[in-house]
């Protein structure tokens, strides 16, 4: 079981929690389990989604196992310059 | 496949050495070859009409005369470019920013276009088109387009992240909010509380190499695009669906870049040249002229940003918040909201929140610009955090160091932290002679911290051995400081050969597999993870070739300086095989070797830096002079200290333009009044010192050598490094980028020292 | 279209003639007719140096250059740098140094360094700073390229 921070503007979408419990072990599953609970977010996450773990930042890579016990963020998709 | 990207923590043989550049013989000769510097049969001149006004509806275009005159083959609108975006809105304003459709957004928008015969005649051909103007109100400052009564720039926006959800139009695409702990009670325990405004004004990248490129489409729909871009792969994609293209169908070759620095990572005129060139069915070379290049490509933005910190005596900041406002142009970005993540990144805060909204105005639309958004938060808080510590007679050093972030911190923007660089920056900045320099008359001294993202991203890399053993490095990220270097004594590391035996080349679009672009700090250590994977990948197959030739297990086989060798006392008689021998005997071993390497290298984590700076201020002119510059940043492994040394030095030199001279001025009709090298003032040789560099080496855990991303943060630090140092020379507070010489004189005579002043 | 004026030039050492309309630039003669694309346009308004060429010994803009004011002259661009493949120690030390990341500003400070240590031969680092004032680059933030021409500078010395 994961618990998932949800930045600001993604905490409109699961009714205004900072966090949320989902059962996922890679981040391709995190995301679409999240899109079948809360239905609005597939748009944002359209828009450009990344996902912390552990502190570190991955933009691209849905395949990225999230460890038991990971700390989760979700963050909006950064580019760079 | 799964790679083990975690450091290894080796010994290098030439990693770390400074050899010279594959690519520096043609660029000294003038052989290297730029945007504008390809040539096709047959091509024809591409020139783009662009609206005066700031703010327009278009209520007709007549391209009839224009079409009619002798030379010319095309002539297009926005008609020519149907929108296929299937309702993608982002994809449509990338459109629409391409070309105007019924209404002009800015001054510069495009509108139409000619290809022709010679540029003689596409210019009299744009006098000959005939736009039909209704001029509209229109709006240029952030806070201006905030207030009630603002001309709405793109009527079908309502503010998202506002409950409840708006129903009027607004200028305030999105709100967004970072942060954690409670900022009121915060501030009630402070023994301090520095509360200020800032502002800064819009730069552009300012690369000295416009945008430039040759298109040709054929009638079966099929085309090439030679193109100066930071990430020809995204080109490709982003012109085949704009234009209806199949990707595969359209070759996109990166030419050599002459800078970008993020504005080269997104399309201008390129989808307006293929469809030149698909009318006109010949070749059409587009080269925006300087004028173009500030009008109509994508500056960075210009922001209002308020701050409040609250600490104690004891040194501990005990609450911060930021409001800040950003204008992203005439479409909707997110640029506000990266500010308000990175704004507090740098320090170790229990009460912390950033609110940050995302403005539109009749400008350019908004691009990256080296670590996009941090330098003018970074400006408002560091001044505010140098204003807090000499409030409570703390060191500014000191001060940062008490409240810097550290493993285990919780970020501003959410993340704990895992081993990060910024507490070795500030100690290093604390020890580092630059700190104990006498200063003269009128001098100040400044310092200022800076953090940045590292980012990864899809990266595809081939390794051919030739038939002599010299090796052929194929990558897809475009080389826009020296990476070619780095990547080629990355490859040479690991098959244990001398560095000349490799020859790195950027490939076209068809010849390899997507790579992202060259941003976020990645060439080197997207393409450099590739490049280990891809050589590893190479050496497998030597042993495996080496195995064949002697006859034993491939398990017996071991790879070393350069050639494979029989591990195991039965095989003591086997000479050892050279890399020039098997790729000499391959023919007959199984044919060409080679290694290839597929990665989305993902989390490349963050990246700091230290800034010291030494400015004298002329009380009578506010002219300033940067007496001494240092910069301090972690690249986790340095590959070629000359170019880590180079980025640090030209990322500095960017800031202190943005600090000190560079902004864009719109006059009240709208029209950016300095579109030129002129007045658009970037620095010159004979305004900077020396700039020196200190890198420090903090393993990044996340790569196999360790490297970090280092091309972005070091713009991040000067704005408010110098701020500090001017501020302090001048005896008054500055608080509006860039300190030009009459804001200065201004400030001092206004006597702004006093820090509890409102905006 | 006006009547092509016929001109009549040395370039890099070579007699060569072309064809050129009456408001064409010597930059753009040079790219676009003879092929040297070497002196690039950063603003066509002689802003940014990066079409710096010698005209007679004295460095201009080719941006600010006629194609036509060159009849009867001699113009030096960063291709008549190196002579028989060996490149120029000003050449050699840019690479050496690290002095250029993308490159676009190159062929100009070339031809402004030459200039300059032509006419000053040991030249402080002020003066080289002044002397450059004229060459934008926006990628290396100026130190590595002083250093280079100071290097040069010392080599041309040594071996005079």
């Amino acid at each position: 079981m994961i618990e998932v921070q949800l930045s600001a503007s993604l905490r409109e979408f699961a009714g205004g929690a900072a966090s949320v419990a989902v059962e996922a072990t890679t981040v391709r599953e995190l995301l679409r389990k999240l899109v079948e609970r809360y239905p609005r977010m597939q748009k944002r996450f359209d828009e450009g989604v990344a996902v912390s773990i552990n502190g570190e930042i991955f933009r691209d890579d849905r395949a990225q196992r999230i460890p038991e016990g990971a700390e989760v963020y979700l963050l909006p998709r950064i580019p760079g310059g | 496949m799964n790679h083990d990207q975690s450091f290894t923590n080796q010994e290098f043989k030439i990693v770390g050495t400074r050899p010279p550049r594959p690519d520096g013989v043609d660029k000294v000769t003038g052989r290297a070859r730029y945007g504008a510097d390809a040539f096709a049969p047959g091509q024809l001149v591409g020139l783009i009409l662009r609206s005066p006004h700031a703010h327009a509806k278009i209520k007709k275009i007549d391209i009839s005369k224009a079409e009619k005159l002798p030379g010319v083959k095309a002539v297009i609108t926005s008609a020519d470019l149907p929108d296929l975006t299937k309702g993608d809105r982002g994809q449509l304003d990338i459109l629409e920013n391409c070309m105007a459709r019924g209404r002009a957004l800015y001054d510069g928008h495009a509108v139409a276009a000619v290809a022709a015969v010679d540029a003689e005649t596409a210019r009299k051909a744009l006098q000959l088109i005939k736009v039909d103007y209704q001029v509209l109100p229109h709006v240029t400052d952030v806070d201006e387009a905030m207030k009630d009564n603002a001309p709405i720039v793109q009527p079908h926006i309502r503010t998202v992240g506002v409950n409840p959800a708006p129903t009027k139009a607004s200028n305030v695409s999105q709100r967004t909010e970072f942060g954690h702990g409670d900022v009121e009670a915060g501030f009630k325990r402070a023994d301090v509380i520095v509360e200020r405004s800032y502002k800064t004004e819009q730069t552009h990248q300012g690369y000295i190499e416009p945008h430039a490129c040759l298109a040709s489409v054929g009638p079966d729909g099929q085309g090439e695009l030679w193109v100066t871009t930071q990430g020809h792969f995204t080109f490709r994609n982003q012109c085949a669906s704009l234009l209806g293209m199949d990707v595969a169908k359209l070759k996109v070759t990166s030419s050599e870049i002459g800078g970008g620095f993020g504005g080269k990572t997104h399309v201008w005129m390129e989808p307006v040249a293929l469809a030149l060139s698909r009318k006109a069915n010949r070749p059409v070379k587009v080269v925006m002229t300087r004028d173009e290049v500030f009008r109509a490509t994508g500056p960075t933005c210009s922001t209002s940003i308020d701050v409040k910190i609250g600490a104690t005596k004891d040194g501990r900041i005990t609450a911060a918040l930021a409001t800040l406002r950003y204008q992203d142009g005439a479409f909707p970005s997110i640029w506000g909201m990266l500010g308000g993540m990175t704004s507090f990144a740098c320090y170790d805060l229990e009460n912390v929140k950033a609110i940050a909204y995302d403005v539109l105005v009749n400008r350019p639309k908004v691009a990256a610009y080296r670590a996009p958004s941090a330098p003018m938060a970074a400006f408002a808080v560091e001044s505010t955090i140098d204003q807090v510590a000499a409030e409570i007679g703390w060191d500014p050093v000191d001060f940062r160091i008490k409240n810097a972030a550290k493993e285990g911190t919780r970020a501003s923007y959410g993340p704990t932290y895992g081993p990060i660089g910024i507490g070795p920056t500030l100690l290093a900045a604390k020890n580092h002679p630059h700190m104990k320099a006498p200063l003269r008359k009128n001098q100040g001294r400044g310092m200022a911290c800076g953090f940045w993202f590292n980012f990864g991203g899809q990266t595809c890399t081939d390794l051919n051995i030739g038939v002599d053993g010299t090796v052929s490095l194929t990558v897809g990220t475009v080389d826009v400081g020296g990476s070619r270097a780095s990547l080629s004594l990355i490859a040479a590391e690991e098959l244990g050969i001398p560095y000349e035996k490799v020859k790195c080349t950027v490939a076209d679009t068809a010849s390899l597999g997507h790579n992202d672009t060259t941003e976020g700090s990645r060439g080197t250590f997207s393409s450099g993870m590739a490049t280990i994977y891809a050589a590893r990948d190479a050496i497998r197959v030597l042993k495996e070739r080496a195995a064949k030739t002697w006859e034993i297990d491939v398990a017996d086989v071991t790879w070393r300086n350069g050639r494979a060798m029989a591990l195991k006392a039965e095989h003591g008689n086997l000479n050892e095989l050279t890399l020039e021998e098997l790729a000499a005997a391959s023919p007959r071993t199984g044919g060409p070797i080679a290694g290839h390497n597929e990665v989305v290298a993902d989390g490349a984590g963050v990246s700091f830096a230290t800034h010291i700076c030494d400015i004298e201020v002329d009380p009578e002119t506010g002219h300033t002079k940067v007496i001494r510059y240092t910069v301090i940043q972690d690249a986790g492994k340095a590959i070629h200290p000359d170019y880590v040394e180079g980025q640090f030095q030209g990322a500095a030199a960017q800031g202190i333009g943005w600090a000190l001279n560079e902004e864009y001025i719109y006059g009240k009709d709208g029209r950016l009044q300095n579109p030129g090298f002129l007045d658009y003032r970037i620095p010159v040789c004979s305004d900077l010192p020396f700039i020196d560099t200190q890198i420090l080496e903090i393993p990044n855990p996340g790569h196999p050598y360790g490297v970090r991303g280092v091309g972005e943060t070091s713009i991040v630090p000067p704005l408010a490094a110098i701020a500090n140092a001017v501020s302090n020379a001048a005896g008054v507070r500055l608080t509006h980028i860039p300190m030009s010489p009459p804001r200065i004189l201004k400030a001092i005579k206004n006597g702004n020292g006093k820090s509890h002043a409102g905006r | 279209m006006a009547q092509g004026i016929h001109v009549a030039t040395t370039i890099n050492g070579d007699a060569v003639e072309y064809v050129c309309q009456p408001r064409e630039t010597l930059l753009e003669v040079l790219r676009n007719r003879l092929g040297l694309t070497g002196a690039k346009e950063g603003c066509g308004t002689g802003d940014c140096g990066a079409c710096s060429v010698t005209l007679d010994g004295r460095l201009v803009c080719s941006c600010l250059v006629l194609g036509a004011e060159a009849e009867g002259r001699s113009v030096t661009t960063v291709e008549g740098l190196s002579t028989n493949g060996n490149l120029h120690p000003l050449q050699k030390k840019f690479i050496e140094h690290a002095a250029l990341q993308c490159g676009i500003c190159t062929p100009g400070f070339l031809v402004s360094a030459k200039a300059l240590l032509d006419r000053n031969p040991d030249p402080t680092e002020e003066e080289i700073r002044y002397a450059l004032a004229g060459n934008l680059c926006r990628c290396t933030g100026y130190d590595k390229i002083v250093r280079a021409v100071d290097a040069a500078a010392k080599e041309l010395r040594s071996k005079a």
